[in-house]
């Protein structure tokens, strides 16, 4: 059988929320063997994150099993071992991992694992070629460091929260915790290249992943714009300053919308034709891409005209099939239908144990020609502690036992 | 850390990302473009608003550290050298329509059939299978049929696409770690592969724990709520959307308003702030911030909070509170805009900021540094993009064709 891109990657994820995980997902989905750490007496904020499943058993308690967040990110395989810091025997069962170990990967803000001697340096006296991946809102130096990080004040800061807008209100939110989902890409991108770096020359390293640097390396057009031109993003609503029409359009039905965008003048022709080439497109003033952005306006309500006689997904099929951009304003409904995503079979259902069948889980937005995405339901806290120590560590079942009644593995 | 890698980058201004993040780790990424430039550099941003293809912004944004050379590969002759240059690399990347390689006899098979290990990175909006893979995938499009259009708005008009382009750049990066992830399989197998980076699916990802979760569990569809976004359950049990973006003295800020027991000593602090403002906090000055949360709260209370808050924000300038909000650990921060981010202390005392020397212009800009830090060499920016074919006497030299070939090729306008 062909070798999994990861096979025989060891790593140990000590992330809280999103981006640690997202970055790791890339690993853990594609072969690595990975180890979640946890303790119940300190949980991971986001198994606390509402909406939850609902239970069929009268009464239970939410629990730290039931959040949809906690589920939704952690779609890999993992092996969960519960380890309490407060008790000093479980940092060393931490650091027989670390030196099992490939990357250790963790997302607290500063300060947090320096306190318990497990900082870089802490780490290389376990395992000199030890990668040590740390995620933080700000990164690892600075008046900010220990700050913690929510994406969506990280959203704000890195200028994500100012570029969706109408010109006379104010700016919204492009999404909840936008950054969340940018910045892991370039975490990944840094383990692997870090992989790659240490299988050549043994060496392994400490990266300082901080989230507002990742995200704002997405936002250099707009940076270089202010310097070189003194302008800062102008809130255009959904129009394009060189193509139109460019727009949501409202569609037949209750709060139903079509995205279109017709980005060249041989579009603009192929639209004119499926709207039934009306007289009025045939004025001069809709013949080049600048005279129709000077007319947007009126070309917009022309469009909408013709649009709310159709659904959007009629819409989307008679455009694009012209050659002209549509696309259905899809909502959750929408996107669970979507056909496209069927195909690449992207959403996933998934039995657990607590949450029941979902069909909501999925791999990263990648298609390899020769390798799967490795698909599991969320691991449990501390669900393979166990196996973990025993048949990885190779720790004497009693011993493990006594670090139990210890409360190692709260 | 990647500097043994080289990387041949077809694609156009959507993708250009993805091989400036390799770039950033090291590889040595050579922009192939066509010759008298590539179409994006006619089409602004432009450097001082001059519409000269040597000074396009985005051109600058994405495609520095790499090299550049020009090449025509739809003439028989500029096919001959891609493919000695295939040779030379261990990756293509490309975002041309479905099928336009492979109409060259330059798809997968082609290139692997010249070098087995390579790797042929796909970057587009929707994949190149399944109904939608001849549709035509602009921005606004790809970002509607992702999902992250329906939610984005005001419940009055239409919902909201970003006024910054970007959105092909989440299928980008995903092209770049798919690369990563097929070099890293390459090293146990010895072969390359076809990947593809796909932005449809990287936006679904965005919105799968907002939008997919309550739909999943509950058959709930979310909508617009303009800038309230978050969703908390009040004491009746409906829902309320709280803004996660407040307007204050000199532009908005973002709040992650936690309102249970663990945030209780942040939120009787942040009421001790309002006060000294003059600001009277009414019913909260006995709401007992160490016991109650959202669930305990009633529609009026969420209300009557909101406004003190509302008041207290718009009395103070983005920079008063991004230092309130350091020093109290609140959970705040200012919606920056450009003009900010340069002079985010933060970022300034991290040396984040790197100015690029562009001696065509006579002048240097600052660009944003690497996405991260190592303790095993710099990652970002080194230098400036390329010029139109600034790199083709160093490649193509290298590659063994001689000035006599060369000067074919250039007065044929191969190159």
């Amino acid at each position: 059988m062909t070798k999994k891109p990861f096979e025989g990657v060891k790593i140990i994820q000590l992330c809280w929320a999103g981006v640690g995980v997202y970055t790791l997902n890339y690993l853990s989905h594609y072969g690595a063997t990975t180890i979640r750490v946890e303790t119940a007496t300190r949980p991971d904020p986001v198994r606390l994150f509402a909406p939850f499943a609902p239970t069929n058993k009268e009464g239970e308690p939410v629990g730290l099993e039931r959040s949809a967040f906690f589920s939704i990110t952690h779609t890999a395989p993992e092996l969960g071992i519960s380890l309490n810091f407060k008790q000093p025997e479980a940092i060393e069962v931490f650091k027989k991992l670390v030196a099992w170990a490939d990357v250790v990967g963790e997302g607290f803000p500063t300060g947090v694992m320096d306190k318990l001697g497990l900082d870089y340096e802490g780490l290389k006296e376990v395992n000199p070629e030890i990668i040590m991946f740390r995620t933080c809102g700000y990164g690892h130096t600075g008046p900010m460091a220990d700050q913690p990080g929510f994406g969506s004040i990280l959203t704000a800061v890195t200028m994500m929260d100012t570029m969706v807008g109408y010109p006379d209100r104010p700016p919204v939110p492009p999404s909840t915790y936008y950054t969340d989902q940018l910045s892991p890409m370039y975490g990944s991108l840094a383990i692997m290249a870090a992989l790659d770096y240490r299988r050549r020359t043994g060496k392994g390293q400490y990266i300082d992943h901080a989230q507002i640097e990742a995200g704002l390396n997405y936002m250099t057009p707009l940076i270089l714009d202010y310097q070189a031109n003194d302008r800062e993003l102008a809130m255009k609503g959904n129009k394009c300053d060189y193509a139109a029409p460019h727009g949501i359009y409202k569609c037949k039905g209750d709060d139903r919308w079509v995205a279109v965008a017709v980005m060249t003048d041989e579009e603009w022709q192929s639209f004119a034709r499926v709207i039934g080439s009306p007289d009025w497109a045939k004025d001069k003033k809709y013949v080049t891409a600048a005279s129709r952005v000077e007319n947007s306006d009126e070309l917009d309500r022309r469009v909408v005209a013709w649009t709310v006689n159709y659904s959007p997904e009629q819409v989307q099929e008679m455009l694009q099939k012209a050659g002209v951009g549509a696309g259905l304003v899809a909502n959750a409904k929408d996107l669970d239908e979507d056909p496209q995503l069927k195909h690449y079979n992207f959403y996933r259902e998934l039995d657990h144990p607590y949450m029941g069948k979902l069909r909501y889980y999925h791999p990263d937005p990648i298609k390899l020609s020769a390798a799967e995405a490795d698909m599991h339901r969320p691991v449990l806290l501390g669900e393979h502690t166990d196996y973990v120590c025993t048949d990885i560590l190779g720790m004497p079942r009693d011993e493990v036992e006594r670090l139990r009644q210890k409360g190692v593995f709260d | 850390m990647l500097s043994c890698y080289r990387i041949l980058d077809l694609t156009d201004e959507r993708a250009f990302i993805c091989g400036r993040a390799l770039s950033d780790f090291g590889a040595e990424v050579i922009k192939i473009e066509k010759p008298g430039g590539d179409p994006s550099r006619f089409r602004g941003p432009f450097y001082k608003d001059d519409p000269d293809p040597k000074k396009n912004l985005w051109w600058f944004s994405f495609n520095s550290n790499k090299k550049g050379i020009t090449l025509d590969i739809e003439t028989k002759e500029g096919k001959e050298v891609l493919l000695k240059l295939v040779k030379t690399a261990d990756a293509v990347l490309e975002s041309f329509p479905r099928g336009y390689l492979d109409g060259l006899q330059l798809g997968y098979k082609d290139l692997s059939e010249i070098n087995p290990g390579i790797i042929l990175t796909s970057i587009s909006g929707f994949g190149r299978e399944g109904p939608y893979r001849d549709y035509k995938d602009p921005d606004i499009v790809v970002r509607a049929l992702g999902g992250l259009i329906y939610t984005s708005g005001y419940e009055d008009r239409p919902p909201l696409t970003v006024s910054y382009h970007h959105t092909h750049c989440l299928g980008a990066m995903n092209g770049a770690v798919g690369t990563m992830i097929a070099l890293s399989q390459r090293a146990l197998t010895g072969k390359g592969q076809h990947v593809e980076g796909i932005t449809q699916q990287a936006l679904d990802i965005v919105c799968s724990a907002e939008i997919e979760g309550p739909y999943a569990l509950f058959g709930e569809i979310p909508t617009r709520h303009g800038r309230a976004r978050a969703a908390v359950t009040l004491k009746d049990a409906s829902t309320f959307y709280n803004p996660l973006l407040w307007e204050c003295q000199d532009g908005y800020l973002a709040l992650n308003l936690l309102l249970n027991p663990t945030a209780a000593r942040n939120n009787l602090s942040m009421m001790e702030f309002i006060k000294q403002d003059g600001i009277s906090i009414g019913s909260f000055e006995t709401w007992e911030w160490d016991k109650k949360s959202w669930e305990d709260m009633s529609r009026e209370q969420a209300e009557e909070l909101m406004e003190v808050l509302g008041k207290f924000f718009l009395n103070h300038t983005k920079d008063e509170l991004l230092k309130l909000a350091t020093e109290n650990r609140f959970q705040l921060g200012p919606c920056n805009n450009a003009g900010d981010v340069l002079k985010y202390p933060q970022l300034v005392d991290r040396g984040f900021w790197k100015e690029i020397e562009h001696p065509e212009l006579g002048k240097s800009l600052k660009y944003p540094g690497g996405a991260v830090m190592t303790t095993q060499g710099y990652v970002g920016i080194k230098h400036r993009a390329p010029l139109i074919g600034e790199h083709n006497d160093e490649i193509y030299q290298e590659l063994g064709l001689s000035a006599a070939e060369l000067a074919t090729l250039k007065a044929n306008r191969v190159i």
